[in-house]
Formats: C-alpha cells, sequence, structure tokens
C-alpha cells in the first residue's frame, strides 16, 4: 500500500504512539484487502459500548496520546443515573466500566451521543461521502439507503479512521464492490417493519456468502425503520454490509444497473416458509414473561408514538424498557408520549443498550419479549430467553405479562 | 513424523501452535463461553466444542462491530482465545479486531492445506515469515502400523 508522507509519519510515531498504534490496525486492514492507498473521510461513527473489549482499546489509544481528527458520534452504553433509580443500581466493575468508557471517549475527542441510529440524526452522510461508520446496523443503512460510502467497520477500525481522519480504500469504498453480483428473488410477502426484519435474517441464512445481493420483487418502499431491522438482522445473521432493492434503492433504479455489468453468481429465492422459519426460530415458548425490552436497535419517535397509543390508560404487567436516542426521548416528552408511558408503568430511557453486562444482570436467565432477532441473538450469552414478536404484539405481551403463540 | 509446510499471508503478526478445530461455519467470538472457549451458538457446526489454545482455521468471521472485540478480549483475558486463526476470506471486522487483540492470523494458505488438514492435527502457524507447518495426528500411527 502506498502511504502519503503525513500517513508514514503517522506510522512511524512522529504523530505520537496513540496514532501510531491506529495507523498499524488500519494499515494492517488495508493491506488485508489489497488496499493501493488510503483516503479522507469527512465522518465517523464509533460504535463504542461500556463492554470490556471496547474499553481496554479506547483507553489504549487515548493514554498513548490519541486524539481524533474526525469527532465520531458514539454508540449506546448505558443512562447510569435512570437505571439507577428504576433498576437495580450497577456497582463495582460495570459502573468502573460504564464511567471509564465514557470518560475515555469524552478525552480521545468523541461526540457522546450514545445512540445506535446516528444516520437517522447527528451524523448522516450523503450520497457519495466517504465514512467509517461502524455499528453493524448503521453500515447497510448508510452503504445501501443512503448511498454513502463505508466498510463494515468494527468499533476498533471506526476509532482508528476517527483518529486518524482516513480509511485504507478498499471493500466498498470503490464502485465494482458495490455492484451487485447475487440476484434475490423475494416470493415472501413483505409488508411491515417486522417482516423486514424476517427478510434480513433469513437471507444469510439461504446464502452464505458476503457479495453484494439485489433484491427484487419488492414493490413499496419500506419505512427508515423497516430499513433499519433489516440492515440490522443482514449483519446479525450473516455480514452483509451493502445490498439494493431494485426501484426503491439508490445505486439500484433497476436490477441491471444494480448488477453494473456483473453476472449473476447465484440466484436465491425466499418464501414465505423462510420467513416462517425465522419467525419460529425466534418464536420463544409460549407462556409467562418477566420484562419487555425493546429498541434494538434505537426505536424512532414513530414507533415511540405507537407504543404510547397502545398503552394510553393502560398498565404494563412487566418491566417495560424502552431504549431510544436522547434526542427521541426529548421529543417524546414534547409529544406527551413520555407521560402516557410512564403512567402505564413504562420506561422510556436514552443512552443504554440491551447489551451492557451488569446493567441487566435482574433478567439474565428469565423469560422476557422483544422486537429485535438481534437482541435475541446476542443476549442468548446471558441465557436471556426472549420471544420476538413485532412491536405491536410485543406491547400486547408486556400489558398481559404472557406471550401467546 | 513428517511435517507439511504451506506458505500463507501474515495479516496479524505473531506465531502460535496448537490443536486444528475446523470449523465451515464463520464465528462470531461473542458466542463462545469465556471461561471454557466453548462455542454456544446454536447450529453452528463447533456448538460446544472450545477454541482455547486451538488453531482455528474457518472461513471467515461474522458478527457486530462490537461484540467481536469484546468476545476476543474476554478469551484472551481468561487464557481461552485461540492460538492462532487461519481464514479464507478477510472480514474487516474479523481482521481489525485481531490486530488489535494481537492474535495471529493468516489466510491465503496453499490450498493443498485445506486438502490435509483435519481436525486435531498439530499447527504451527508463523504470522512473521507466512508459513503453516502442519503435523498429521495420524501420522504416527500409520507409521507404527507400517
Amino acid at each position: 500500500m502506498e502511504l502519503t508522507s503525513l500517513e508514514r509519519d503517522m506510522l512511524a510515531g512522529e504523530h505520537g504512539e496513540g496514532t501510531a498504534l491506529a495507523m498499524k490496525v488500519q494499515v494492517g486492514t488495508g493491506r488485508a484487502f489489497y488496499a493501493k492507498r488510503m483516503v479522507p473521510i469527512t465522518r465517523a461513527h464509533v460504535a463504542a459500548s461500556a463492554q470490556e473489549g471496547d474499553v481496554y482499546f479506547v483507553t489504549k489509544l487515548v493514554d498513548l496520546g490519541a486524539r481524533c481528527l474526525v469527532s465520531p458520534t458514539t454508540n449506546p452504553s448505558m443512562d447510569l443515573a435512570y437505571v439507577d433509580d428504576h433498576l437495580s443500581s450497577l456497582t463495582g466493575e460495570g459502573r468502573a466500566r460504564v464511567e471509564a468508557s465514557n470518560e475515555a471517549y469524552r478525552r480521545i475527542g468523541a461526540t457522546l451521543t450514545l445512540s445506535c441510529t446516528p444516520e437517522l440524526e447527528k451524523n448522516v452522510p450523503s450520497f457519495g461521502e466517504v465514512v467509517a461508520f461502524s455499528e453493524s446496523s448503521a453500515t447497510p443503512y448508510v452503504n445501501s439507503v443512503l448511498g454513502a460510502r463505508s466498510n463494515r467497520e468494527s468499533s476498533i477500525s471506526a476509532l482508528c479512521a476517527a483518529v486518524t481522519g482516513r480509511v485504507p480504500e478498499y471493500g466498498y469504498l470503490l464502485d465494482e464492490n458495490r455492484r451487485a453480483e447475487i440476484l434475490v428473488e423475494v416470493e415472501a410477502k413483505v409488508d411491515d417493519d417486522f417482516d423486514w426484519s424476517l427478510l434480513g435474517y433469513a437471507y444469510p441464512q439461504k446464502y452464505k456468502g458476503a457479495e453484494v445481493p439485489v433484491f427484487t420483487g419488492i414493490d413499496k418502499r419500506p419505512t427508515p425503520e423497516g430499513f433499519l431491522q433489516f440492515g440490522a438482522e443482514l449483519a446479525t445473521s450473516g455480514a452483509v454490509a451493502m445490498y439494493h432493492v431494485a426501484g426503491i434503492t439508490p445505486e439500484a433504479p433497476t436490477v441491471a444497473a444494480a448488477l453494473g455489468g456483473n453476472a449473476v453468481k447465484e440466484r436465491v429465492t425466499i418464501t414465505d416458509a423462510d420467513l416462517d422459519r425465522v419467525r419460529e426460530q425466534f418464536s420463544g415458548e409460549p407462556g409467562p414473561i418477566e420484562y419487555a425490552m425493546l429498541g434494538c436497535p434505537h426505536l424512532t419517535i414513530r414507533q415511540v408514538g405507537e407504543i404510547a397509543a397502545l398503552v394510553n390508560g393502560k398498565r404494563l404487567a412487566v418491566d417495560t424498557w424502552i431504549l431510544v436516542s436522547s434526542l427521541t426521548r426529548e421529543l417524546a416528552e414534547r409529544m406527551g408520549y413520555l407521560s402516557v408511558i410512564h403512567r402505564a408503568g413504562g420506561h422510556v430511557v436514552a443512552d443504554t443498550c440491551m447489551d451492557i453486562p451488569g446493567c441487566w444482570d435482574t433478567y439474565y436467565g428469565r423469560p422476557g419479549v422483544t422486537e429485535s432477532q438481534k437482541c435475541a441473538f446476542y443476549c442468548q450469552v446471558y441465557g436471556q430467553r426472549y420471544a420476538v414478536r413485532p412491536l405491536a404484539q410485543a406491547i400486547q405481551a408486556a400489558l398481559t405479562g404472557e406471550v401467546v403463540k | 513424523m513428517s511435517e507439511l509446510e504451506y506458505a500463507c499471508r501474515p495479516i496479524s503478526e505473531g506465531a502460535g501452535e496448537g490443536e486444528a478445530l475446523l470449523s465451515t461455519d464463520a464465528l462470531c467470538f461473542a458466542l463462545c463461553e469465556p471461561d471454557t472457549g466453548c462455542v454456544l451458538e446454536k447450529g453452528h457446526c463447533l456448538d460446544g466444542r472450545s477454541v482455547a489454545g486451538r488453531i482455528l482455521v474457518m472461513p471467515t468471521g461474522k458478527g457486530s462491530s462490537v461484540v467481536q472485540a469484546d468476545g476476543l478480549y474476554r478469551l484472551i483475558i481468561k487464557g481461552t482465545a485461540p492460538a492462532a486463526v487461519i481464514i479464507q476470506t478477510p472480514e474487516p471486522v474479523l481482521v481489525s479486531t485481531i490486530i488489535a487483540m494481537e492474535v495471529p492470523l493468516v489466510d491465503t494458505v496453499d490450498p493443498a492445506f485445506y486438502d490435509e488438514v483435519e481436525d486435531g492435527d498439530h499447527i504451527r502457524v508463523d504470522a512473521v515469515a507466512g508459513s503453516v507447518v502442519l503435523t498429521k495426528a495420524s501420522a504416527a500411527t500409520d507409521e507404527g502400523d507400517a
């Protein structure tokens, strides 16, 4: 890989050891992908978390003197004060980790948005813009729905990009790698946001490769939330960070445009039975639940409004956690949704992720309901037994305290 | 015991040796139990088997951008991380995580390696010079029988 004199200096430690370490990770990654050079970025999003591995790396970088050239937005951690008051007080190592994470990201020069949906608010890339976005649900959205250009960055590589202000040029930064190779014929009925999440989970089960797919047979544009959940599940079930939906996404006015001259390498058909299989895989056991965990990725103001309408004047039977960005929580307050949900006994909490060790220990090993296959998948490791249901059905379960088949 | 040596491309520098653990599925380290290194993912071809100290041979990585790093870090501090990883196709999250966490990683191993290697064979990975040295687990027995 050819480096400029500035990049060589960064790698050699002329800009401090922290910047050198960031550059080492990026150059190593660039070489792995045969990148010829590095290119500047104008935005970054770091999937920061209060998880041990992440705190270890950001602390190491900042202690070595690294500072961000491009201030990245950050993923959620947890609202310590809110969780203290309403669930349990995080103590010891867990609390120290949350505080250390916020402190380290502040010191390195990140913007602490603490939300996993930066591409919907506060850090929205334009068509063609080269960016470094980690957060596996954000990257497909940025590439596919907005037409900006990001590789599937890890929290680590995105942070390194924010520090050095550049990324190795490979993968989805190059025109030829953004063109589709896999033709996906969707015969299944895909109507609502939940159908999109099922489709997102189902596709990598049928085709395991990471080549760019173009989905056809979709005639109705999904909502932003539908796109968001689709991308989240594509990246949970597989490693797809770029897709096209013919006639809908910006680089795919037609199937031929999406293919851009590529031959179709494989045809994949997705039927109702494929979606039903995913539905069944995540359906959980019918019966009592002890909590509802909603917002992986963070719910939008529209979804919070829907929840408010469903619980208005009622009482939730189980602990109900609605995870959102701080902006969405502020809007929910202005719109009166917050009061409605509070009166029903629910919680709308900002800045918080469902996968923060220590935060949700109360629910480990316990049955709950969620709207997200991604949440259910990653929380297996804590023994949390989730039934996954469309949002309205999940709220219904929270109101009655049980999930039905 | 005969050793078979194959060329490869170093991605994350270092060296490691141990028993081969072959996976036909991509792996996310967050779905490994940190105390034992055992894979917890239902339906994964390694479900219930431990990556600890092994030379993990797999197609590529998968999983969300945060959990891969955290998962690998937890394995490292518990001493249950793989000794080295051999992949067929680089994947950005896996590659950047492994470089940052300083686990040896190589790819583009001579295709002949994949014809020979089996679970339990001894492998030595040199992710500086770029070599993979394979000692068949069955070799000692075969020679004894002869």
